[in-house]
């Protein structure tokens, strides 16, 4: 049980900064999902709080104490990686006290200590197999086990659920989850796939190209996203972003039509941005509605995706979502709603949000 | 191609059984013949044709050979010559492995100044065979006052490349992942050597032992060089001697026994290990 | 993504030492030396050493019986290479085709890869021994007088025997691995094409088992090279005459037995450069089947 504190860490190869300086206070016990797309810096800076990578500028902090010269094994975390990294040659029950076995713990503290973790994961009954002979699923809650049985100070996951099927993924999502809620260990997730992300984090950091655009909680990023970039990687289908003008108090959009500007914002340049679930088919024409040609249906059974032009023009797609029951057909013209203050507004320039309308 | 695939007529099934049992004649008989001839008298071998099946003198020539009708000839005994090629065999084996295996885990899962350097130095050595520097390093086995010694016999063959190479492909095939999760657990060097990569590398270790084992006991040029005094010969050494020295009085009876004793040891572990033997020869070499 | 190594800095330079020390001392000064030696000339009590350039190349390169040993070398490396891989090749395609016996045949076939060199040569002169060979009774009914010490091309005959021989087992297990390595998917689909068997071999197998046969090509010649010392000192010791006097042999014998230091010297430069070559032949070939998959 410990906090965990990163204060501007950053990482460089050579002359070129790849990490450019993340801070962020996790509190014990809380669960913090590193999300962003590949190559973003999320996995560096998981490998740089294991210790698995030197720490170039800043300082990580582990239970109040630093830890940037320690070797990993003195940090006291645990981890579990993408591709579990069993010891090919050892049984599941080696494999779990491998790490305490170099630590000291012999005999029935050993034996006590390994049989719990195994049930806590419905492992007992496979602890003399050897991982070849498991399924995926269970690899993966072997290398879970052997995190947990050294009861450390914080748990560090790099992708741990990529290498599974759908399904599994989602049934090891809520194991992993209702694990660490009843161990209450302080814990780190990387992960690519926003969809995990949300339903595990407490707290979110949204990295892109070395920097944490936004660190706050799930719900928090959704409907307040800090800019363009966190707007548009969370939430599936993306939000969709049309660029428009702010002037005499109406937002202009390209294709001619006009929405109420919010208050508070200068006239300029600004980029809207609309989640699919906030645009509502709306009569025909209405007032203040936008006007669609649809491109294609995508019908998943509850709901349907339709992407429509804005307009008659050949701008790009939109995205919005119907009951399944009531789609639209291809070619016909739609008028859409905005949900009222669902849509967001960013600054062209610095990409910001700056207000909502 | 299983029987009966595409195109293994009968006709051509049987006409390859008839091949190979000729190549398999062709290819083991003269270690028949010199097995055959080792168990028969003097005067048979010198009265040819040999006959074909082995003879009444076994028991008689092998026991001869070993309570010292070897010694006579060559002026060391059979024992020795065994106990020498046997301690020149196993040390070379050990020797390359252990050798490597540190140089190779030094590469791999270390980085230091020069490092490449090194690489190269080593992988440079393949082309340094010792037909092409015969007599410098024969010099520097008398400065160093290695004639005549095991050490003099193995030192200079257990620095080889290949077998580094080998260990080197090897280790890098090893995850990234399982060093790293060795490391959160706390092994340092030595115990992911000894618990993980050790265990890891048993089957590369036996197959590379083998061929080792083989390569040691066939020597030939350098234990020709290094060695002046009988005592340290090693068993092939041992034969050629008194082969060129045959004249009217040579025992061929003996002569074939020490033929018989000089095959065997690695003909055996050849066969015996010979998953691992095939694995590792068709391995190294790729 | 870059190896992850250990942070200790002087524990991989004494793991590495050892090899290093041994490479310096018998690998990397001796090939110093032999360079040094191969432009000095001793006189003849080995008394003072003067240089001279390049002569004892030129020396070496104008000797008559150099280039009867690279003669003699160049015949010996390509028969015994050719028989060896030959042979191997029809017994290897032939084992592929069996089910049965397969690892039978393939126990008897390895045997000579465990035997020295110079056994098999010995082994050899014992079957065809003049006087006591049982098998020198076949070349003498036919009508040859049978005599491999004291007739050249007979010797040449009886050590390219024993070197592509003992060379058999090798080349053997590489080509049935090679062809192991070929989709049974392609063969199948060329004979629904109506192909038959022997066009199926030469224009689907042997091309596509060609990575092997360089391979072996190039390992063969260093055997044929260097290895097979043993097969000749142990049974012609380069003769008779200097029929079957290869050059690492003349190295040998013209170092330890004439004592002729600056030729030695020089001839073991000129066949470093040539050992130097087909290391890298072989090494730029190895790059080559990357490719290949």
């Amino acid at each position: 049980m410990a906090t965990l504190s990163l204060n501007d860490v950053r990482k460089s190869y050579g002359k070129t900064e790849v990490i450019h300086g993340v801070s962020i206070d996790v509190e014990d016990g809380e669960f913090v999902v590193i999300v962003g797309p590949s190559g973003c810096g999320k996995s560096t800076l998981l490998r740089m709080v294991a210790g698995l990578e030197e720490i170039t500028r800043g300082t990580i902090d582990i239970g109040g104490r630093e830890v940037n010269k320690l070797e990993p094994r003195e940090r006291d975390i645990a981890m579990v990686f993408q591709n579990y990294a069993l010891y090919p040659h050892m049984s599941v029950f080696d494999n779990m006290a491998y790490g305490l076995r170099i630590a000291g713990i012999k005999g029935d503290d050993l034996k006590a200590r390994v049989g719990k973790a195994a049930e806590m994961l419905g492992l007992t009954t496979l602890l003399d197999r050897k991982p070849r002979q498991l399924s995926g699923g269970q690899r993966q809650r072997v290398a879970m086990g052997r995190a947990l049985v050294r009861e450390p100070s914080a748990f560090l996951f790099d992708e741990p659920l990529s290498n599974l099927d759908a399904k599994l993924r989602v049934s090891m999502r809520l194991q992993i989850k209702d694990l660490q809620r009843r161990v209450a260990t302080t814990s780190l997730y990387v992960t690519h796939d926003q969809v995990e992300a949300m339903t595990l984090a407490d707290r979110l950091i949204v990295m892109n190209k070395g920097v944490a655009e936004q660190i706050a909680t799930p719900m928090e990023i959704y409907d307040n996203p800090a800019n363009v970039f966190v707007a548009g990687f969370i939430g599936s289908p993306a939000m969709n972003f049309f660029p428009a003008r702010i002037e005499g108090g109406h937002l202009h959009l390209a294709d001619g039509s006009q929405l109420p500007a919010p208050a508070g914002v200068s006239e300029g340049s600004v980029i809207l941005g609309i989640r699919p679930e906030h645009l509502m088919p709306a009569p025909l024409d209405a007032e203040g509605s936008l006007s669609v040609r649809v491109l294609a249906v995508e019908t998943l059974g509850a709901d349907a995706f339709v992407h429509a032009t804005l307009g008659d023009g050949d701008a790009d797609a939109i995205v919005f979502r119907v009951p399944g029951h009531d789609r639209p057909a291809e070619g016909e013209r739609v008028s859409l709603m905005v949900e009222p203050g669902k849509a967001h507004v960013f600054d062209a320039a610095t990409e910001r949000r700056i207000a909502e309308a | 191609m299983a029987e009966g695939l595409v195109g293994t007529s009968r006709r051509s099934l049987t006409l390859a059984h008839v091949l190979l049992i000729l190549g398999c004649v062709i290819v083991a008989f003269p270690i028949y013949y010199v097995t055959v001839a080792s168990t028969h008298s003097l005067r048979t071998i010198l009265n040819p044709p040999l006959p074909m099946l082995p003879g009444p003198e076994t028991i008689e020539n092998y026991r001869e050979a070993v309570s010292g009708g070897i010694n006579r000839i060559g002026g060391v005994g059979v024992d020795r010559l065994l106990l020498n090629t046997t301690i020149v065999a196993l040390g070379i084996a050990f020797g390359k492995i252990v050798i490597s295996m540190a140089s190779a885990y030094a590469i791999v899962f270390f980085r230091f100044p020069l490092r490449m350097v090194c690489f190269w130095l080593i992988f440079i050595t393949l082309m340094l065979p010792v037909e092409v520097r015969i007599l410098p390093t024969y010099k520097v086995m008398v400065d160093l006052g290695l004639i005549d010694t095991y050490a003099g016999l193995i030192l200079p063959l257990i620095a080889s490349a290949t077998a580094t190479l080998l260990f080197r492909q090897f280790f890098m095939t090893i995850p990234n992942e399982l060093f790293e999760a060795a490391r959160v657990d706390g092994a340092g060097p030595w115990r992911f050597f000894k618990d993980i990569l050790l265990p890891l590398s048993a089957t590369n270790i036996a197959a590379l032992f083998v061929i080792l084992f083989i390569y040691g006991w066939t020597q030939y040029l350098w234990p020709l060089l290094v060695t002046n005094s009988n005592s340290m010969n090693t068993i092939v050494i041992a034969l050629r001697k008194m082969i060129s020295f045959a004249d009217a009085d040579t025992p061929w009876d003996l002569v074939m026994v020490t033929c018989v004793l000089a095959i065997l040891p690695p003909v055996l572990i050849v066969v015996l290990m010979q998953r691992w033997f095939v694995k590792g020869l068709v391995e190294t070499e790729k | 993504m870059n190896r992850a190594t250990f942070p200790h800095f002087w524990l991989p330079l004494l793991l590495i030492a050892p090899q290093l020390a041994i490479s310096a001392i018998f690998f990397y000064w001796p090939a110093v030396q032999a360079l040094y030696q191969s432009v000095l000339r001793e006189d003849p009590f080995g008394l003072r050493s003067t240089f001279v350039g390049l002569a004892n190349f030129r020396n070496v390169l104008a000797d008559p019986a150099y280039l009867n040993a690279a003669q003699v070398t160049v015949v010996f490396s390509l028969l015994t290479a050719g028989f060896s891989m030959a042979i191997a090749l029809l017994l290897a395609v032939q084992a592929e085709k069996v089910v049965r016996g397969r690892g039978f045949y393939r126990t008897l076939m390895i045997w000579p890869y465990a035997v020295a060199p110079a056994i098999a040569g010995m082994l050899w002169l014992f079957m065809f021994n003049p006087s006591f060979g049982t098998l020198a009774a076949i070349p003498r009914a036919l009508g040859i007088r049978w005599d491999p010490l004291l007739n050249s091309s007979q010797a040449m005959g009886l050590v390219v025997a024993a070197a592509s021989w003992k060379q058999i087992s090798y080349n053997f297990l590489f080509f049935v691995a090679g062809l192991q390595a070929i989709p049974k998917s392609l063969i199948e689909a060329s004979a629904i094409d109506g192909a038959g068997p022997v066009r199926r071999f030469w224009t689907i197998v042997f091309p596509l088992l060609a990575p092997t046969t360089f391979f072996l090509l190039v390992v063969n010649t260093v055997y044929a090279l260097f290895d097979t010392f043993g097969i000749i000192h142990a049974v012609t010791s380069g003769g008779p005459g200097k029929s079957t006097e290869t050059l690492v042999y003349k190295v040998y014998n013209d170092g330890f037995v004439n004592l002729l230091l600056g030729s030695s010297a020089a001839q073991s430069v000129m066949l470093m450069v040539l050992v130097i070559c087909l290391t890298a032949f072989q090494f730029k070939y190895i790059e080559r089947k990357v490719h290949y998959g």
